[in-house]
């Protein structure tokens, strides 16, 4: 062993490894003391002030009105139920929209003349308000689960076919030009060099896609359905049933909380070589 | 004295039949976007010997690195001929290990996996250079650092893998851009070393683009001086230092003789950024 070698390891280790784990950890749980302690003043305040004031529950319901009903609609089986309709559109549709911006982004970002072609479209297309089409969506997909999907992978295409076509340019320059020199073909380039850099990109691009998947089931419900939570709030909406709606509310920030977090654990896995995203919040 | 007939190798003039890359007439001209012309190279003839060592030095601009890049078949050339071992080389060979200024190691993959790079893309035999990937790790004493990934190295160590990336297919030339550029004083005299003892050997034919007049001189058998705009061979010096070359070599006389000669030529302090 190379005893220079060796010292550059060494110094290396210290430059670029764990720096001060103890006082990380430190600001962690002071971070979760503080943010307990919000929650508990935010909750607590709000009781006292609709119970103080008498606010009506229809205008604002209490934290524990809230809870209650959240409570009673789990044990019924009415929240599960609308609850799986909702997170199946959202799936279904992510899952569509994602694979077909992958296969898009691929495509176009791969070919610059394809680029050059279609690139002006995907761009108009974005700026296209997608809930305005939901009406649309339902004559042609029904009342039922189908319309939600095709809504819901209707919004969450253009994320990630936005992220893949800019990750695929994101490869430097060197790593193709290294390729070329070992004789590698246009395939060999993109499966080992184009691909791994576009991964950051497309996972993010996922992020915002499994958020904005959820979004569009809801908005799919809002217009036309008859089942799921989007339609079930406008149903407690109907019956000034204000708690209710919270309760619903609170049920689908878990959903997506849930799916955002997923999706924050697969990118740390996946491209645990990139510090930018190890290091990411999730 | 530009031509390469005029320039004998180490052991004298070097017989045609025992060349390994012979470049003839090279020229590049860039195409600009608003339709201008700028020459990068002109004229370049240079044959270079099996297992010989040439530095090309010369300042930002001469084309050096562009030279490189047409060899590695990165880039294509305007006109002109390149032939290796007596057959034309039009674009990328099996027979080139290539080392740039920065490492260029794959993040996501592990020292052993970006090592065996060009095994993987040439389609060579895995197992049978595993042994050969293992050996070379060994010689730039990076044993045991196998299964790290390279954000776990220091610059050198990154440019050590590099190098065995560039040899591990046991190429006939190897093609060094500025290597040790981006590292500090101490870890490049190192690495000098380092880079004779590899080349010595594994009897591999070198060509090093670089800055430094001193580095030229101290590793190689010829040093080609470039100049700038349009970039072309100003000079070929044989450099008569005995092998195997010692750090003490930088303050003999012939050495001093050398650097001093190819300075004059650009009229600069030794380093030639600018």
């Amino acid at each position: 062993m190379n005893p220079l070698a060796g010292m550059e390891g060494s110094a290396d280790g210290k430059a670029a490894g764990v720096v001060g784990e103890e006082p990380t950890s430190h600001l962690d749980r002071n971070a979760i003391l503080l943010a307990v302690i919000f929650s508990v003043l935010t909750i607590g305040g709000w009781e006292l002030i609709v119970r103080f004031f008498r606010v009506p529950s229809m205008i604002m319901p209490a934290p524990s009105a809230i809870a209650t009903s959240l409570w009673k609609g789990l044990a019924s089986g009415i929240y599960p139920r609308h609850f799986l309709v909702t997170f199946l559109e959202s799936i279904g549709g992510f899952g569509i929209g994602a694979a077909f911006g992958l296969l898009l982004g691929g495509i176009i970002g791969t070919s610059p003349l394809l680029e050059r072609a279609f690139y002006p479209f995907v761009v108009s297309l974005q700026t296209v308000p997608k809930v305005a089409l939901v009406p649309i969506v339902i004559i042609w997909f029904g009342y039922g689960i189908n319309s939600k999907i095709a809504i819901s992978a209707t919004i969450a295409a253009f994320p990630v076919l936005a992220n893949t076509i800019v990750g695929l340019r994101a490869a430097p320059r060197e790593e193709i030009d290294l390729l070329t020199a070992y004789t590698a073909s246009r395939w060999q380039i993109f499966r080992t060099v184009q691909l791994p850099q576009a991964l950051p990109y497309i996972l993010v691009g996922f992020d915002v896609a499994i958020v904005l998947a959820v979004i569009g089931a809801i908005v799919g419900e809002f217009v036309g359905a008859q089942a799921g939570l989007g339609f079930l709030i406008l149903q407690r909406n109907l019956y000034f049933d204000t708690a209710g709606e919270f309760a619903i509310i609170i049920l689908l920030s878990g959903m997506g909380l849930a799916l955002h977090y997923l999706i924050s654990f697969a990118h740390r896995r996946i491209v645990f070589w990139n510090p930018r995203s190890a290091n990411q919040n999730p | 004295m530009l031509e390469e007939a005029a320039a004998p190798g180490p052991a004298g003039a070097i017989p045609p039949a025992e060349h390994l890359l012979t470049i003839d007439r090279l020229c590049k001209t860039y195409q600009t976007r608003d339709g201008g012309r700028i020459e990068a190279l002109r004229d370049i003839n240079l044959a270079i010997g099996t297992e010989e060592f040439v530095a090309v030095v010369g300042p930002s601009g001469c084309g050096k690195s562009t030279l490189l890049k047409i060899l590695a078949g990165i880039e294509r050339r305007t006109s002109g001929s390149i032939r290796l071992a007596g057959r034309p080389l039009d674009g990328p060979t099996r027979e080139l290990g290539i080392v740039f200024q920065t490492p260029v190691l794959l993040a996501w993959r592990t020292v052993l996996n970006n090592l065996m790079l060009p095994v993987e893309v040439q389609h060579r035999d895995r197992a049978s250079h595993l042994a050969k990937a293992q050996a070379l790790l060994a010689l730039t004493g990076l044993d045991g650092f196998a299964d790290r990934y390279p954000f776990e190295l220091s610059g050198g160590m990154q440019q050590r893998v590099s190098i065995c990336r560039a040899l591990v297919h046991d190429p006939s030339f190897l093609l060094m851009d500025e290597p040790f550029g981006a590292l500090d004083a101490m870890t490049r005299e190192t690495m000098n070393l380092e880079l004779l003892r590899i080349w010595k050997e594994s009897r591999k034919t070198a060509i090093l683009v670089t800055h430094s007049i001193p580095e030229a001189v101290f590793l190689a058998d010829r040093v080609v001086a470039m100049s700038p705009r349009p970039g072309r061979i100003a000079e070929i010096i044989p450099i008569d230092l005995p092998r195997p070359r010692t750090l003490a070599m930088f303050t003999s006389e012939a050495f001093g003789r050398h650097v001093g000669h190819i300075r004059e030529l650009f009229g600069t302090s030794g380093r030639l950024d600018g």
